[in-house]
């Protein structure tokens, strides 16, 4: 899963200014520009300026920190799913999104940065991760939300980073999205469930969506206007459409799921505009989700604590596991000498 | 056709099975996202998928051979403490990585040797869910039998928390051997493999990966015993209390 | 805290019989045993394979992208290396 537009510095690697088209800085940058211009993939051992190497480690290893995190929420419900079949369905769910974090850590490794040193900037609290994942799952129709607008705001952005310039990140999205088109489905189909069931259900259903609609919104991040750097990463080829553009996309397409499912989507100025073709919807309160972007968020606390703790518990075991491999070779050496 | 006494005894056994993997593996479920690598994270989860796997494909058959109407869902979410079946093994809490990791490989030990005798039982519906278990079992015995070498032989630290947990889990393992009147009944039909048979192979892997982890055998002392007739410890009543809640709150709900 | 990683260790995964190992991604493990199994868990998940190869990513010999020239454009020119190269009358058969 993933958002957009989490920390907004712009790179440096071709400047640009308000009104004039972006002057290149080197023939080095002219090349790769057209390198890039002509479709072609990058690959790990290829030159490439500071900027997008620097861009590309960000991103990647925030959209890695959020599979991550992203685990908790969801997790909070494994030990409480209420049949068997849902079950193994959300805990399969879960641990893709651990494989994809792991698929995501791969490809930034490739651009020189060791995992550790990416885990360890999370768990000091440098990193960025989704925002959405600060909100709590107090109820069992969160986990329906999630897998149904959570998963589907992260589907649009991701679908496009399959054709991302840089090849490891490319590969990785394939991959995430083929495994990932199940999770959406369970998500909706969890809440049909609750939609056709019982007037307490129902309302877990109704309330679960009041309050995942709107962070589902930001998940794609500041309207274009705002995000600094979007020019930068668009001729790069490491974003192909822009914040709103998604957001739209994403809109469009979750209101008739909502209509079906006989919920209300909480928001008084949504309605279909004929002329455009496209749903309007009211205004984003981007005062909360800035909030939580500075780490005010309902949870924000609780998951980087939960992080910790699984890896300062895990110590003794990642060193045993080094130390046992360190004796085996030293005695296999011995052996052969 | 089963006579009765037959029938009711391989209810129970199917339960006691099922109620072990699916105990288990919620234990297992519980280190979904906390596990101390990214990877291990991966492979515990596919483990406890197994298991919860297996357990849905017991309880359904067992619900079958009651003939009372009664699906997994039912069984799985519908008993309390003293009608559950499983190992205490099974029911015994996380702890740390190292008690997770003994309990698993004490229980895998067990199931392989298990599943491998029940493909051939007389029973088809018991043989076919024992031959689709015991090619995963088998792997599950080989991860957690190279995490308990590896963390056996690893540091001081781990040496130490490895052996602790042992003696710990020691006392739960001799009920995975006893045999009632009614596995009387299973074993003389050939639905269901001779306990001893499985515990003298049993008692060799073990020995084999102990000695490999340089860990000691703790001494067969005095065993904990009760869970296969629903005398537990008072772990189980915290899981099932999780795990049940939702249908307990809300009994008429379909999910 | 402990800072120190695993070894990397590239992953092949040979889809189904017949077919070469191919890269399918990374992961880290403390051992080769260990980075075999956790392939297994990690990029099989789905059935897509029946034979990994874990290999130390520190002991794969790479070309530099900056011989990419020198080392794979003379290939380019080489048409007589390509069967359409040569002209064989169309009632030839066979060959």
């Amino acid at each position: 899963m993933y958002t957009q537009g989490l920390d907004g510095k712009a790179e440096r690697g071709v400047q640009s200014s308000p009104g004039a088209s972006p002057r290149l800085v080197s023939a080095e940058d002219l090349h790769f520009q057209e390198r890039i211009d002509a479709e072609e993939k990058i690959e790990p051992r290829d030159w490439m300026p500071d900027g997008y190497r620097r861009t590309l480690v960000r991103q990647i290893s925030q959209h890695a920190h959020s599979e991550i995190v992203g685990m908790l929420p969801e997790g909070n419900w494994i030990t409480r799913a209420p049949s068997l079949r849902r079950k193994v369905a959300l805990l399969a769910k879960v641990q893709d999104e651990g494989g994809h974090g792991l698929y995501l850590y791969s490809a930034a490794e490739t651009l020189g940065v060791s995992r550790d040193e990416l885990v360890g900037q999370l768990l000091s609290g440098k990193a960025k991760y989704s925002s959405i994942f600060n909100y709590p799952t107090p109820s069992w129709a969160d986990i329906g939300a999630i897998g149904w607008l959570v998963d589907g705001a992260a589907i649009m952005n991701q679908v496009p980073l399959c054709r991302c310039s840089y090849g490891p990140y490319a590969r990785a999205m394939v991959r995430v999205c083929r495994e990932e088109s199940f999770h959406q489905r369970q998500g909706y189909e969890l809440m049909l469930a609750l939609a056709t069931g019982t007037a307490e259900q129902k309302r877990m259903a109704q309330a679960a969506l009041d309050r995942w609609w709107w962070p589902s919104l930001m998940m794609f991040g500041p309207s274009d206007d705002q995000s600094a750097h979007s020019a930068q990463n668009m001729a790069w080829k490491i974003k192909r459409f822009s914040n709103d553009e998604l957001r739209q996309r994403f809109v469009d397409a979750t209101v008739p799921q909502a209509e079906f499912l006989g919920l209300t989507i909480p928001d008084p100025e949504l309605r279909f505009d004929d002329q455009t073709g496209h749903y309007a919807f009211g205004a984003i309160d981007w005062t909360e989700f800035n909030e939580i972007l500075k780490g005010n968020g309902p949870c924000n606390r609780e998951r980087i604590e939960a992080r910790r703790k699984a890896w300062d518990d895990g110590a003794w075991v990642r060193e045993a596991a080094a130390a046992h491999a360190a004796k085996r070779s030293r005695r296999a050496l011995k052996k052969a000498g | 056709m089963m006579d009765p006494e037959t029938r009711q005894a391989l209810f129970g056994y199917a339960l006691r099975l099922g109620d072990t993997s699916l105990v288990l593996g919620h234990r297992l479920s519980e280190w979904c996202g906390h596990a101390p690598e990214l990877e291990e994270d991966i492979a515990l989860t596919n483990v406890a998928l197994d298991l919860v796997g297996h357990a849905r494909l017991l309880l359904a058959y067992a619900g079958e051979v009651e003939g009372e109407g009664r699906d997994e869902d039912r069984l799985a979410y519908r008993r309390d403490v003293l009608d559950y079946r499983n190992h205490l093994l099974a029911e015994q809490p996380n702890r740390d990585f190292g008690h997770t990791i003994v309990r698993q490989f004490l229980h895998d030990a067990w199931a392989v040797e298990l599943y491998d005798r029940l493909a051939g039982s007389t029973d088809a519906g018991l043989a076919g869910i024992a031959a689709k278990a015991v090619k995963e079992v088998r792997y599950h015995v080989r991860h957690s039998g190279d995490w308990l070498i590896r963390l056996g032989d690893g540091t001081d630290v781990s040496h130490t928390r490895m052996r602790d947990a042992l003696e710990r889990l020691w006392p739960c393992t001799g009920e995975m051997f006893e045999r009632d009147s009614a596995e009387d009944r299973l074993v003389a039909a050939g639905i269901a493999p001779d306990p001893a048979e499985l515990r003298a192979a049993w008692n060799a892997r073990v020995a084999a990966v102990l000695a490999e982890a340089t860990l000691e055998r703790p001494a067969d002392g005095w065993m904990q015993k009760g869970g296969r007739r629903g005398e537990h410890s008072e772990h189980l009543g915290y899981l099932l209390a999780e795990m049940q809640f939702l249908p307990r709150a809300y009994p008429d709900a379909v999910w | 805290m402990d800072r120190k990683d695993w070894p990397l260790f590239e992953i092949f995964i040979r889809p189904k019989n017949g077919l070469s190992h191919k890269h399918v991604g990374s992961l880290h493990a403390a051992d080769a045993r260990m980075a075999l199994d956790n392939a297994r868990d990690v990029y099989t998940r789905r059935g897509e394979g029946v034979s990994v190869w874990a290999v130390p990513a520190a002991s794969i010999a790479a070309s530099d992208p900056s011989d990419k020239a020198s080392l794979f454009e003379p290939a380019d020119d080489k048409v007589y290396r390509h069967p359409t190269f040569y002209d064989i009358p169309p009632e030839v058969k066979n060959i």
